[in-house]
């Protein structure tokens, strides 16, 4: 293999780039993004981005440098990349591997890596002003500037998820009045099973932010200036707002796929080795569809990239990715971090510490095996566990 | 001279925090005690919560993994060094011998 285009320049781009030269390709290698930044880290920005004071250079591009930077001016020189920022991928010919930009330009290399991510899902109808989405760092920027505009404003945030809840406790840390809009009777249920999601929704509580949950958003309202002024809900009730944010969920960014003859539906489909029917084009990141099903986590995006790559210079499925996922959310000073498969029916057992004091490690089980963990604020034993569960061994030792 | 505890109190693979600004980990590593930063540099974690084997902490949020004896990142997603700190026992009490800001070179 002599040549490498990567499409997306983040998370999983980055570390399918890394992993190339790792692995010792030492050929051609292409990185278009469509947005103008080098890779940054999208965790920060529903959390410290948003509470952090601004900072003297804060013009300066934190994704350059700063704390959301992937990489830096060394590494980049060492991987060697041609970066082609700011710039679209249109189309793919998948038989002459052959990407076409916006800009007009086609890439005809011998690999290419699929890493477009994922895109918020938005509303129906217009988005007035002081209504956002957070995905990209223009995004967190565009809120974090209207959170700054006066005194104490009222948020609201639709959707109970886990980028909705760290964007209401951020909020609410920051002094605004914050209310939460969940169209199901309680959020992360699909996430975490009932009982812990329950636990989990109590924190907003605690912390002064309004739940309301079981209704959906029939629209926004906007004054005559067209600002956001407030939210329609489904049962005909209305939330004063002066800035809303929508978290409800993302579409893998496979759009400009169609029709290119790849497998798509909900994301690009591929084999256990994040490897698509054609060889040469594997996927990494919330993109992939991997052995069906598609993750949105961090660490799942920078595994599956080693993987992938791993694959395409191998020209066919040599290894697959079987690595247990694994997430991590802040909210309202709570780390919780989750690990494992949990089906619907899996039962969670608290075996470590209390509800009460928002410091827990549960273990979800099935037919007498752990199949999951769960931690809030637990991180030393929720280590140990999640170590024992990727790696079970018959007999513990050390 | 900062005291952490008696040794009899930090057994082999065991780490305490001390709540020091910034907060310091210190580890016995199968018998030798470090003491680095508590902070991993990647983002907000404390290295005494992480899983120590050998003279490497690897950081409980997204396992990077650090060199207690000279507090560089072994893997990504860290990429700046941790502060080390000199310790030493003293009629079987541990004290860790804080290094100055100014002394590090990153
Ligand atoms: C606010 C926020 C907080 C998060 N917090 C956590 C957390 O606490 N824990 C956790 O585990 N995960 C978290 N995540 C999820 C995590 O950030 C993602 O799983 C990860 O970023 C996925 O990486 P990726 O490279 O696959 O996709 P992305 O990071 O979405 O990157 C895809 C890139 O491809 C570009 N692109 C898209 N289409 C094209 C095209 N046609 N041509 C060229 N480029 C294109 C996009 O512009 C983007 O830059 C969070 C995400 C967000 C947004
Ligand atoms: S905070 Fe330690 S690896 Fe990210």
């Amino acid at each position: 293999m002599k040549s490498v285009t990567v499409i997306g320049a983040s998370l999983a781009g980055l570390y399918a780039a890394r992993a190339l030269r790792a692995q010792g390709y030492d050929g051609r290698l292409t990185i278009v993004g469509a947005e103008p930044h080098r890779p940054y880290d999208r965790p920060p920005l529903s959390k410290e981005f948003l509470t952090a004071p601004a900072t003297a250079d804060g013009d300066a591009d934190p994704a350059a440098e700063g704390p959301l930077a992937l990489t830096d001016a060394e590494e980049l020189a060492g991987l060697d990349a041609e970066w082609i920022l700011g710039t679209r991928a249109t189309a793919l010919d998948t038989r002459h591997r052959a990407v076409r930009l916006d800009t007009g330009r086609t890439l005809t290399t011998d690999g290419i890596v699929l890493a477009t991510g994922a895109a918020p899902r938005r509303l129906p109808g217009p988005a007035p002003d002081g209504s956002h989405t957070l995905r990209t760092l223009d995004d967190a920027r565009a809120l974090r500037a209207d959170l700054a505009r006066g005194g104490p404003a009222r948020v609201v945030v639709i959707g109970g998820g886990f980028i909705g809840a760290e964007v209401a406790a951020s909020c609410a840390a920051l002094g605004h009045r914050v209310a939460v809009v969940e169209a199901a009777p309680l959020p992360l249920v699909p996430q975490l099973g009932e009982s812990m999601a329950e636990l989990c929704a109590r924190l907003h509580g605690d912390h002064g932010v309004a739940l309301l949950t079981g209704t959906g958003v029939r629209g926004l309202r906007a004054g005559g200036d067209g600002r956001v002024t407030a939210v329609e809900l489904a049962d005909g009730r209305l939330l004063s707002a002066d800035v809303v944010v929508t978290g409800i969920g993302v579409r893998p960014a496979t759009d400009w796929l169609e029709g290119s003859g790849l497998p798509l539906g909900d994301g690009v489909r591929c084999d256990a080795g994040c490897v698509t029917p054609i060889p040469a084009i594997v996927a990494a990141g919330d993109v992939a569809h991997v052995a069906g099903a598609r993750a949105e986590h961090w660490t799942s995006a920078t595994e599956q990239a080693a993987t992938a790559v791993h694959n395409l210079l191998a020209g066919r499925t040599a290894r697959t990715h079987r690595a247990l996922p694994y997430f991590w959310s802040d909210q309202y000073g709570v780390r919780i971090q989750f690990a494992g498969r949990r089906r619907p029916g899996d039962v969670p057992r608290i075996v470590e510490g209390s509800p009460d004091d928002r410091s827990f490690l549960a273990r979800y089980e099935r037919d007498g095996r752990t199949t999951a963990l769960l931690a809030l604020n637990r991180p030393r034993p929720f280590m140990r566990l999640r170590r024992e569960l990727a790696h079970p061994s018959p007999a513990p030792t050390g | 001279m900062i005291p952490v505890c008696h040794l009899a109190d930090l057994p082999a693979g065991e780490s305490v925090r001390l709540d020091t600004t910034p907060p310091i980990a210190v580890f016995n590593a199968d018998g030798e005690l470090y003491a680095i930063d508590d902070t991993c540099t990647h983002q907000d974690a404390s290295l005494a919560d992480g899983w120590l084997e050998g003279c490497l902490v690897e950081c409980p949020l997204h396992a990077a993994s650090f060199d207690l004896r000279t507090g560089a990142p072994t893997c990504l997603p860290a990429r700046r060094p941790v502060r080390t700190h000199p310790v030493t026992v003293e009629d079987g009490m541990v004290y860790v011998h804080r290094t100055a800001e100014e002394d590090t070179a990153a």
